[in-house]
């Protein structure tokens, strides 16, 4: 089993028709993933990659029964394929694009919060079931199937440690990059609860990094409420405070929390080994499997 | 994006919010004049981007001519923790007898943005808020709807500002919170907003930061942006539009992605080195962008070996090596010890094209951090 998506899961790609979209449709296309639509407006009519795209994603959603939306809009129009995934409706959005205004979230989360759906991202690398289906830009190669559910906040990170799992060959069931933005829709606890509920996930890699406090939420989440054991990694232990590194969240206030330590002593306190390397995070798996 | 003082308080006191009366001035001479028509006690303030102005000797309270003559001349052409100052803000000192607290911020836990207002003004908030938290009252809006007017009533009677002046401090929140949301504001703040004898209320400072990503609809701010007076290397970087943090080590560090060159540091840091640097090429770098950030590295002088860490998701192996090719072919002699570690897309394709003469190679991000970190440690034997 896994979480979010199988193979069962029908996609729509929002902005298929543009360099981004169209290159990624084909990939997902290629690995498996049933990307039945794309909706871009002014365009319904056409094709690409042997998709049908459709003006609205309500068109796309009813004609092909789509139930899950892959964002690759430009971020100034991003915000508003978020909502218009979230009304069509879909129970999946995943909002890939990087750059989408602060504001412009806060509203599409108020609407998330309405709705039963998820929404995974923005400024993320997506979410594969190996040998299933992937939604985003994740390379599918390095991904193997098994029973190692993995969250994360950077994209880049999740292929290293990914690439480190599978080597030893601890397959996973589901990987979720959750991305780097201030605000995310699914964040560390929401993935964690989906790993948590999924028989076939028998441990968890929670890949972290400096900035905010959702990595010591998280910590007690899984002290409090997970049976299923999780190894965990923070990056950006050797951070200066006050500068930023990168993604909107990386970035250590000085006041004590959001800091590497912060975050490796809260997952230590509630038993989660995390490791300096992220080979070491491979060896954790293999000691709670 | 950050507004200077001048520009903020210029955009607040055009949506209402009571400001000083002030002027900018460049020259001695026009600080001079400045202060003579506003009249004294003024205050001279230094224009630059950076906290704590006043104890680094930035804002100077002056009485007559003589003394704006002087502070003008000391403040002008300072150089302010690592800011060049090039124009003050000569500004009407305003008497007042109570200092209060008024910002707007996003809150990234709760996905809303939440408005706060404290008595505990005219100080480090920051401080505050860690000591005593329950001195600021904070009151989360709902993005769908703005703020209604109860909310910074509410805020502010939570607060235990006095009733004389509630009103008007609620007014300036409100101001303050639909400014914010119109300019695409990532924080907006008042401290200190000053409480005069008469019950007026005067923003005395202000500070506005806007979301970088919705600069595009906000052309009239954007156009406010000016180079800061920044490190020569991040001035460069900023040039390139890479993510660039230098450091003190001396192991320069290329990667892709945010996460993945953090923990490249981490690693140069647990194999016993020192990182000099952050450098993220971001996702789909083209051969060109990668020789640029070889050439930012390699102009940093504390550098004394380079390790390239590729990941490629949306980023191709082959244009990597091109891109390290191409920089490193024109040097008759390779500055520093380069190696290189590419994984993912098209990294076989990369692998092949790679002059290997020019760099070393090693497979896994360990290994590969390892090699750095012994050929740094060798450069600085010989």
């Amino acid at each position: 089993m896994s979480v979010l998506v199988d193979s069962e899961t029908r996609v729509v790609v929002q902005g298929i028709t543009g360099g981004e979209g169209k290159f990624h449709t084909e990939q997902m296309l290629e690995y498996g993933t049933n990307v039945v639509a794309g909706a871009v407006p002014g365009r319904g009519g056409q094709e690409v990659a042997g998709v049908p795209v459709y003006d609205t994603v309500h068109e796309a959603a009813r004609e092909e029964d789509a139930d899950a939306s892959v964002v690759f809009v430009p971020p100034a129009f991003a915000g508003d394929a978020c909502f218009e995934a979230l009304d069509s409706p879909v129970d999946l959005v995943v909002t890939i694009t990087e750059g989408i205004p602060t504001q412009d979230m806060s509203r599409v989360y108020r609407k998330l919060r309405e709705t039963d759906a998820h929404m995974v991202g923005p400024n993320c690398p997506g979410v594969i079931t190996p040998g299933e289906s992937k939604l985003g830009i994740l390379p599918g190669n390095i991904f193997s199937s098994g029973n190692v559910g993995l969250v994360s906040r950077s994209g880049t990170l999740t292929y290293q440690v990914v690439d480190n799992l599978t080597d030893r060959g601890l397959g996973q069931s589901t990987a979720i990059g959750i991305g780097g933005d201030p605000i995310i829709g699914t964040d560390f606890i929401g993935a964690l609860e989906l790993f948590e509920a999924d028989p076939d996930t028998h441990a968890v890699v929670m890949c972290g990094e400096i900035g905010g406090e959702d990595e010591e939420e998280a910590a007690r989440f899984i002290g409090e409420h997970m049976d299923t054991p999780v190894a965990g990694f923070i990056a950006g232990r050797t951070a200066p405070p006050g500068k930023r590194m990168g993604h909107a969240g990386a970035i250590v206030s000085g006041s004590g929390t959001g800091t590497a330590d912060s975050k490796i002593t809260a997952l230590e306190n509630n038993g989660v080994p995390v490791g300096d390397t992220p080979e070491e995070v491979a060896d954790h798996v293999e000691d709670l499997l | 994006m950050k507004l200077h003082e001048y520009q903020a308080k210029e955009v607040f006191a055009d949506a209402g919010i009571p400001t000083p009366s002030s002027a900018l001035a460049t020259t001695v001479d026009e600080a001079v004049d400045a202060a003579g028509e506003i009249g004294y006690p003024v205050a001279i303030k230094a224009q630059v981007q950076v906290g704590g102005r006043g104890k680094a000797g930035g804002i100077k309270l002056v009485e007559s001519d003589e003394e704006a003559r002087e502070a003008a001349d000391a403040i002008l052409g300072m150089d302010l923790k690592g800011y060049h100052v090039d124009r003050v803000l000569v500004e009407e000192a305003v008497d007042f007898t109570n200092e209060l607290y008024v910002g707007v911020t996003m809150d990234r836990g709760e996905g809303e943005p939440v408005a706060m207002v404290s008595t505990r003004g005219g100080v480090n908030i920051e401080e505050v808020a860690a000591e005593d938290p329950d001195a600021i009252a904070r009151e989360h809006i709902d993005p769908a709807f703005g703020m209604h007017p109860f909310q910074a009533r509410k805020a502010v009677y939570d607060a235990g500002v006095d009733r004389e002046v509630a009103n008007d401090v609620a007014g300036v929140l409100q101001t303050l919170y639909e400014l914010w949301d119109e300019k695409d504001g990532a924080d907006a703040e008042i401290n200190p907003l000053m409480v005069t004898a008469d019950d007026e209320v005067i923003a005395a400072d202000a500070v506005m930061n806007i979301d970088d990503d919705a600069l595009f609809r906000q052309p009239d701010l954007a156009e406010m942006e000016e180079e800061a007076a920044e490190d020569d290397l991040e001035a460069k970087a900023n040039e390139y539009g890479f993510d660039y943090v230098r450091l003190s080590g001396n192991v320069g560090i290329i990667g892709n992605g945010a996460g993945l060159v953090m923990t490249t540091l981490d690693l140069v840091d647990y194999y016993g080195g020192e990182p000099a640097n952050f450098l993220d090429i971001g996702g789909g770098a083209q051969a060109e962008r990668v020789a640029n950030a070889l050439d930012m590295v390699f102009s940093d002088g504390n550098v004394d070996a380079v390790v390239f860490n590729i990941f490629g998701g949306i980023t191709r192996g082959d244009e990597v090596a091109n891109g390290i090719n191409s920089a490193l072919e024109q040097f008759e002699e390779i500055p520093k010890p380069v190696i290189v570690r590419l994984a993912g897309t098209r990294s076989e394709e990369g692998m092949e094209i790679l002059n290997t003469d020019l760099v070393q190679v090693e497979e896994t991000l360990e290994a590969a951090v390892q090699a750095a970190v012994a050929a740094a440690d060798e450069e600085v034997e010989e």
